[in-house]
């Protein structure tokens, strides 16, 4: 079957530009998470968006599903392609094409690295605020497609709030403009809905982003505390003083270990946590609220305070929250990185109901957290190969997330639902949510052709109603929606 | 999953050191190839994916070899890898792989016979690099010829016809890097004593390149060890150390070398084996994972590669606050210094070679804004894969222009030759120079011209 698209796909993409060789195409087999593995029938490399549109519209054509892909840097398999699909892999539309920073903006296609755009700006003044904590090397498309986070979205905020114009290759393989660059454009807000799709509405071709001004004064403090608890309270002690850092960060013993391990960041030793908080702005403030900051952190029990004294200091602080999750490599032959969501003043209630669950299934959890937004990121670690422990890892990892969900939190916070937890999508929304979510994907791709098996449980067709088990749609039978 | 195939990985180490891997990616931005081509089988992530196929079973194919010997070993994947993945290590057993498929299919295991063979084309041009490089007295017979041509104009004419490229891109990139001519070079005494007081007792390694095609660095090395101090003994048997042929998948040729090698320096009666080329110093710290399993040498090669340092790593320890023995006199020049990959990503030094620098007064150092990406030389790479190697000489080459400097300073022949050939080739004349050859016109009192002539 995808033999026959291959001529129309080289004719697109020139024959460097398509990838058929089977050991090839295993490398292209999963993303950062390793547990879920698709190999795809084809792999395309497009440069540029006609190309793009080229490949969609023969996928379409011929009714072939496909995917599009970027740095391949996801944690929840979101971009795998099914075994009769084909792979759009973006790494070759890399450039940046403008940085304007008379409008504060930039226009890049979607295979930039995430810290190459705020390099770029740089020279102006300027940085671009998202920064995961794989900024080195995920891409500016996939940051869309998960509309990923990072330490400092505390202050500045998720990928959506700095996207303002999109370029977008349709499911139907038309090239379109998604908002005008400026962030107000009148009409719905098809560039919210499209940020955070996980690939499921199109193909980001190019993307405007928002640069951020570099701050005038930073300042990054690592505490240490005894206990994850003390450094919580001091977590929520300083947001309630009023002070908005641009991250307040927290690793409790096990991650401190890994990192260590990893990148010899020297963080205070026997710490039970350490909570890094940076704080960002006009120079008076920063240092008026370090101040205070530091007075926070003494009242909650902090054994130990450092300051970085210049940026070569503060590069060493952030490489071991940075490097956690690969560094966990060095003290576990496999984990789970888990993402959720709970309510800042239920961390600690959290953290301790966690901490039991570990005990109990005597599998080890370590937790690297964004603690200024209650952003959870458990590391459950297991033996590869030995029997049961990754079954018991996987459960654990998922009592986490039931935990999430119980103290009124989310499921993911930055790394999407993709493969891996669309079975948790039932347990977070009710049949009616999942049934409007499926309109708005059918609005876009209404053969279902783009990134399919993504978020959502259950596999559906547009051609059939949502929620045909049940009935019409309420909103159909009421009258107040049509379906395509 | 198959059965890890026995003669590829016998006691699973190497099944061992690919599963290290979590595929996280952040070994892809400081790749070179992968920043070439942007495709995940360039990458190390990839290449480490291949490995893992082939333990599992898979055979070698055409495509597979292709990209394990489209790796640079740069080795910017391994400090940059926060899971401490052992990539050295990784693409080593790889290129042996390479180097010897398997013929038919393996008893025991079941394995089929590998698709994968070199061409003869390959195999003669891989033959003659090897049979020429590693010995310091064939490669100066080849670099007479080469200066004549070089004197003549004649390479001109075969350069510009486009008869070499038809018949071998490989010989066509030989002519291209070719050095220019320099003058003739005293030979190196035996010994050279410490000038003042004597602080230690270092041998020094003349190497193969080094000592071919840039005489004058090791006469620098020499000069200025001995105003630091050191009494500086040059074994005059001394053959290649073997990094050549360990980088390129040829084991055993190594481990021959690198014994020869050991030998050599036990018998100069040293406390330290000073290297002023960063390939080999790197691959004379690795002899102990080299003969670690051969019962008569493993302890001798750990003792010895336990007394190697570079030539930077050395001097800033002896020379470190206070402890300078020779004046620095100015030398007013703004200079960029290349981070060659052996010393930078292999042997982790970095920060020395521009404290040196940076301790002569005027001098002021710029930086390349690359990150220190590989400049495409990588050993006989740019004999081997002339087109990707050309590629990134173009870019190292317009990262170390935009810097405005008026010098470059690299600490490893090949990247010297590399860099200044893709200089050449934008119509930039930026003289290069080592480490050693600048702190030499410094002690020496030398003009900035010593350094910036160009001899072409």
């Amino acid at each position: 079957m995808i033999e026959t698209l291959i001529p129309a796909m080289t004719e697109v993409c020139g024959a460097d530009g398509v990838i058929t060789d089977p050991a090839e195409l295993r490398t292209y087999e999963c993303d950062g998470l390793t547990s879920h593995r698709s190999i795809p029938a084809l792999v395309v490399l497009p440069e540029n968006a006609e190309q793009v549109a080229g490949v969609v519209r023969a996928c379409a054509a011929a009714g072939v599903p496909f995917v599009a892909r970027g740095s391949g840097t996801g944690l929840s398999g979101g971009a795998l392609a099914p075994a009769d699909g084909v792979l759009i892999v973006m790494t070759k539309m890399k450039k940046i094409i403008e940085i304007d920073p008379a409008s504060r903006r930039a226009v890049v296609e979607p295979g930039a690295t995430n810290l190459s755009v705020s390099k770029a700006a740089e020279p102006f003044g300027y940085f671009y605020a998202p920064d995961p904590s794989s900024q080195v090397i995920c891409s500016i498309g996939g940051n869309v497609a998960e509309n990923s986070g990072g330490a400092h979205c505390l202050k500045h905020g998720f990928t959506v709030n700095h996207v303002t114009g999109l370029e977008v290759v349709t499911p139907a393989g038309e090239i379109v403009w998604l908002g005008d660059g400026t962030g107000a454009a009148p009409g719905y807000d098809l560039l919210g809905a499209f940020t955070g799709s996980e690939g499921t509405l199109g193909i980001a071709t190019k993307i405007v982003v928002r640069l951020t001004r570099i701050p005038a004064a930073v300042t990054t403090l690592l505490a240490a505390f005894g206990t994850t608890g003390e450094g919580g309270a001091a977590v929520s002690a300083i947001i309630a003083a009023g002070i908005m850092p641009a991250a307040i960060e927290m690793m409790d013993a096990l991650s401190i270990e890994a990192a260590e391990a990893a990148v010899h960041c020297c963080y205070p030793d026997g710490a039970g946590a350490v909570l890094i908080v940076e704080l960002d702005g006009p120079e008076a403030d920063v240092e008026a609220e370090t101040k205070a900051v530091r007075e926070i952190c003494e009242q909650a029990g902090a054994t130990e305070i450092r300051a970085a004294a210049d940026p070569a200091e503060r590069a060493v602080i952030w490489a071991g929250r940075k490097s956690a999750f690969a560094a966990v490599g060095r003290i576990s032959t496999a984990y789970i990185v888990q993402d959720g969501v709970v309510p800042r003043t239920a961390l600690q209630d959290v953290l301790d109901r966690i901490a039991e669950l570990s005990a109990a299934a005597g599998i080890r959890v370590a937790n690297v957290f964004h603690a200024g937004d209650g952003n959870l990121h458990p590391l459950v670690l297991f033996e590869d190969g030995k029997p049961g422990d990754k079954e018991a890892a996987e459960e654990l990892s998922g009592a986490i997330l039931d935990l999430c969900i119980e103290h009124g939190g989310s499921i993911t916070g930055e790394h999407g639902v993709g493969v891996d937890k669309s079975r948790y999508m039932p347990k977070m929304f009710g049949p009616d949510d999942l049934d409007t979510m499926q309109m708005v994907r059918c609005a876009f791709d209404p053969r279902g052709l783009c990134n399919p098996g993504k978020i959502f449980p259950t596999p559906r067709l547009c051609g059939e109603v949502p929620g045909v088990r049940r009935g019409p749609h309420p909103l159909v039978a009421s009258g107040l929606a049509d379906l395509l | 999953m198959a059965d890890p195939v026995e003669g590829r990985d016998p006691v699973g180490e190497l099944r061992s050191l690919a599963d290290d891997c979590v595929h996280c990616g952040f070994c892809l931005p400081v790749c070179p190839t992968y920043q070439l081509w942007g495709e995940e089988m360039d990458s190390p992530r990839g290449r480490i994916h291949l490995m893992t196929q082939v333990l599992d079973g898979a055979e070698l194919t055409d495509a597979t070899a292709g990209h394990f010997d489209r790796c640079l070993g740069c080795m910017a994947c391994v400090p940059a890898c926060p899971s401490g993945v052992q990539y050295d290590q990784l693409i080593e057993a790889a290129r042996t792989w390479v180097e010897n498929p398997r013929d038919r299919p393996e008893r025991g295991t079941g394995q089929d016979a590998d698709e994968y063979h070199r061409t003869l084309r390959e195999r003669v041009t891989r033959a003659a690099i090897f049979a020429v490089f590693p010995y310091p007295r064939r490669l100066r017979l080849l670099a007479g010829p080469l200066r004549a041509a070089q004197r003549t104009g004649l390479d001109q004419v075969i350069r510009r016809s486009s008869l070499p490229g038809r018949l071998s891109p490989e010989l066509a990139a030989a002519l291209r890097l070719a050095p220019p001519p320099t003058g003739r070079i005293p030979a190196l005494p035996r010994r050279v004593p410490a000038r003042g007081q004597r602080r230690a007792v270092v041998g020094m390694l003349t190497g193969c390149v080094q000592g071919v095609f840039f005489p004058q660095v090791n006469t620098a090395t020499a000069r200025v060890l001995s105003a630091e101090g050191c009494d500086v003994v040059i074994p005059n048997a001394q053959g290649c150390c073997g990094a050549l042929s360990l980088h390129s998948g040829r084991r055993s040729e190594g481990q021959r070398l690198a014994r020869r090698t050991i030998a050599t320096f036990e018998r100069a009666g040293v406390d330290t084996i000073v290297v002023n080329s960063a390939g080999c110093g790197s691959a004379m710290k690795e002899y102990r994972h080299l003969l670690a399993d051969d019962p008569g040498w493993a302890a001798r090669a750990d003792a010895l590669a336990g007394r190697v340092r570079d030539f930077a790593e050395f001097l800033a320890d002896l020379t470190g606050p206070g402890g300078q023995a020779a004046a620095r006199h100015p030398l007013p020049v703004t200079a960029v210094y290349h981070d060659a990959c052996h010393l930078g990503h292999a042997q982790g030094i970095k920060a020395q070679p521009r404290a040196l620098l940076r301790a002569i007064p005027g001098l002021e150092l710029a930086e390349a804004g690359d990150g220190g990406t590989c400049c495409g030389s990588a050993g006989v790479y740019n004999l081997l894969q002339p087109e990707a190697a050309r590629e990134l000489g173009e870019r190292k080459a317009a990262t170390i222009q935009a810097t405005g400097a008026q010098l470059l300073i690299s600490a490893n022949p090949g990247c010297s030759l590399q860099i200044a050939t893709a200089l050449a080739a934008r119509g930039v004349s930026m003289p290069v120079a080592h480490t050693a050859q600048v702190l030499d016109a410094s002690i020496r009192g030398l003009p900035v011209a010593s350094l910036t002539r160009v001899t072409r």
